[in-house]
């Protein structure tokens, strides 16, 4: 048996550098593409595909908010507004909002003559992310002057006026812009139409489609591939260096030449991007976009995934983004039915939802400081600690470094 | 006038009632190594920092290559040619030694988002000579290898000379060391003041050094300038700095010269 395996990691090794590389990321990503069609097969623990859809859209937010947090080292504690942003704009651009004007770009299975804006819901999500895009640098040049709390405490700011806005936006000067607290529904399906349904084969419209679930899942991933792709890509690159040395060393980055504020504001608009597009998505698929969902709770939610999964690191917010996202949606209520069953008395973990998500972070605090998987430099830093640990305490007692005399 | 690098004019910096440079006038001759020395809290650094854009002089102006840069902020005054090292390490430890290069490279590269994500050939070439610049850099400020540990885990000396290499990356006309042989044992000094001799003629530099122990820059320095209390008490070759009363009194304290 043993010489079985030896064998099979030998040959393993033999293979080129590349499939050695790309086989894990591979089988993962087929797993993921086909899961809604095995998972009826997995014990009940895990997420139903709808929920599936849920935990890739707010991964997608917490990679967004990883370049802000992660990377530029900028504390924002209302991401929030950009994803409510991302979901009115959907809203406002494909559904019968604005019925005082007859609009229709590439929409599927509504009738031409129904008023409002109607535009192609991939159109949509590309302005919609745009849009926010520009919100993000309108909120970050005044803003992104300040430094570490201040930063914070302003974004937590933007965090509670945006959805304050959108709830009471029902009556400027007699504009409904938001339809209040009862939100803006329902949104156009996003779907490819009847003509390429026809040539193609491609799902004419999602939301009356039998497969509703399993398209809106793959086209979630998709956006979350996209994402990985632009956050890696970024991390690697001219900018990606700038928003970690302003991380590492504001002033120092700025003598190395680097302009602060567009660096900032460029990982403000990138962050925003994501946000936009996750809300936007996210909104389609419910169909809707209610105040409701934007509380400054939420802010702090995706904040959790990026610090659970490890700031900086791209695939340590994929895990802590779709951790705390399940457990958010599907998680605790198992848990508290499974409770309940042992106990046999009543038990509502959800109830306890951020006492939980609280509990979670003290703990990767005190035990994993740099999150579940680390950021890669971070890692090198860790693994080397482990080493030399008597170096690394004297290190921590004696850091004088941050002042410059 | 006409062939100074630098030339700064009545340089003046008020913290409250604290005059940290009081109306200092100060040129640096291109190609040449420059000293500015002075006893502790003499406002060296204050100096320093007005000269690249950390603080705004209260007033006065700064003169570089013919442009005034008087209250530009720190990027923009990189991008002209004014590289530094700090008086304190402050790389970015988290990064690896090519990366705190890369980063000093940052105003002279050109990709921009669109690039980073899509990565055009143009993209893919620059940062490959970019790689190939730093390493040689690392290696010709005396580190030719550890390239790709992080920056905190480098030794103390290779710190220094990976801020060096750093500043380097930015391709200034101008080089600032600040007490960059602070820490260092004496052998190490020597080497680090043959090696900032040599900028000059290596690679077109003029530098500007900041120190508070005189025996260092005296070798390797054309002029030297003497601050205390935030005002220049002299000014002059190394040798006529060292006979100046004022200059011996400052660091000897008075009735050294009785």
């Amino acid at each position: 048996m043993s010489t079985a395996r030896a064998t099979f990691t030998e040959r393993w090794r033999q293979l080129p550098d590349v499939v050695q590389r790309l086989a894990l990321p591979a089988l993962v990503l087929l797993l993921a593409i086909l899961y809604p069609w095995y998972f009826g097969g997995l014990p009940g623990a895990f997420p139903a595909v709808e929920t599936a859809v849920i935990m890739l859209i707010f991964t997608v937010m917490a990679l967004g908010l990883n370049v802000v947090v992660g990377y530029a080292g900028l504390l924002d504690l209302g991401y929030v507004a950009f994803y409510a942003a991302g979901a009115y704009v959907a809203a406002w651009l494909a559904s019968v909002q604005f019925e005082q004007v007859t609009f229709h770009l590439g929409s599927i299975g509504i009738v031409d003559t129904l008023p409002g804006i109607h535009i192609s819901i991939w159109i949509v999500l590309v302005a919609a992310a745009l849009f926010t895009t520009i919100v993000g640098v309108l909120i970050g040049l005044p803003t992104l002057r300040l430094r570490g709390d201040y930063l914070a405490i302003v974004t937590l700011g933007f965090g509670e006026i945006v959805p304050q806005v959108v709830r009471n936006g029902d009556d400027f000067g007699g504009f409904d812009l938001t339809h209040g607290t009862f939100g803006i529904s329902p949104i156009d399906s996003i779907g490819f139409g009847n003509t390429l349904n026809d040539t193609l084969g491609l799902p004419a419209s999602y939301q009356t489609s039998t497969n509703r679930a399993e398209l809106f899942y793959l086209t979630a991933l998709a956006l979350l591939l996209f994402t990985v792709f632009c956050s890696v890509r970024l991390r690697d690159s001219r900018l990606g260096r700038a928003w970690i040395a302003i991380r590492e060393d504001e002033t120092a980055a700025a003598a190395m030449g680097v302009p602060l504020m567009r660096t900032k504001t460029w990982s403000y608009a990138t962050g925003a991007f994501f946000g936009g597009l996750a809300g936007a998505f996210y909104a389609v698929f419910k169909s809707g976009a209610f105040p409701s969902d934007f509380f400054f709770n939420f802010s702090i939610f995706i904040l959790c995934m990026v610090i659970l999964g490890g700031m900086g690191s791209v695939w340590g917010v994929i895990v802590g983004g779709l951790v705390l996202s399940y457990l958010d949606r599907e998680g605790l209520a198992k848990v508290g039915s499974f409770a309940s069953d042992v106990l046999n008395r009543p038990i509502d973990v959800p109830k306890y939802a951020f006492g939980v998500y609280g509990a979670i972070i003290v703990a990767m605090m005190l035990f994993r400081p740099a999150g579940m998987i680390p950021e890669k430099r971070h890692r090198l830093e860790i693994d080397e600690g482990v080493e030399s640990a008597a170096v690394a305490s004297a290190e921590q007692g004696g850091d004088g470094r941050r002042g410059d005399g | 006038m006409a062939d100074n690098l630098l030339d700064a004019i009545q340089l003046r910096k008020e913290f409250g009632g604290l005059v940290a440079s009081n109306n200092v006038d100060f040129a640096i001759p291109r190609g040449s190594i420059v000293s500015l020395i002075g006893p502790n809290g003499a406002g060296k650094t204050t100096f320093f920092n007005m000269l690249t854009g950390v603080y705004k002089p209260t007033a006065g102006r700064i003169l570089f290559d013919g442009e005034d840069i008087t209250g530009k902020p720190p990027h923009a005054i990189t991008e002209r040619g004014i590289g530094r090292t700090f008086q304190n390490i402050r790389l970015f430890p988290l990064m690896t030694a090519v990366e705190n290069v890369l980063v000093g490279m940052n105003c002279r590269l050109r990709g921009g988002i669109i690039g980073a994500i899509i990565r055009p050939p143009r993209v893919r070439r620059e940062e490959k000579l970019a790689r190939e610049r730093a390493r040689e850099l690392l290696a010709y400020s005396g580190l030719p290898t550890r390239h790709t540990e992080l920056a905190r885990s480098l030794p103390y000396g290779d710190q220094r000379r990976l801020e060096v290499a750093r500043a380097l990356a930015t391709e200034p006309k101008l080089l600032l060391l600040d007490e960059p042989t602070a820490g260092m044992n004496p052998q190490e000094t020597a080497d680090f003041i043959g090696f900032v001799s040599r900028l000059p003629d290596d690679r077109g530099l003029t530098v500007l050094l900041i120190e508070h122990d005189m025996k260092v820059v005296m070798g390797v320095s054309d002029r030297v300038t003497v601050l205390e209390y935030g005002e220049k008490i002299a000014e002059g070759t190394p040798g006529e700095v060292q006979r100046n009363e004022r200059v011996i009194e400052a660091y000897l304290g008075k009735g050294a010269t009785e």
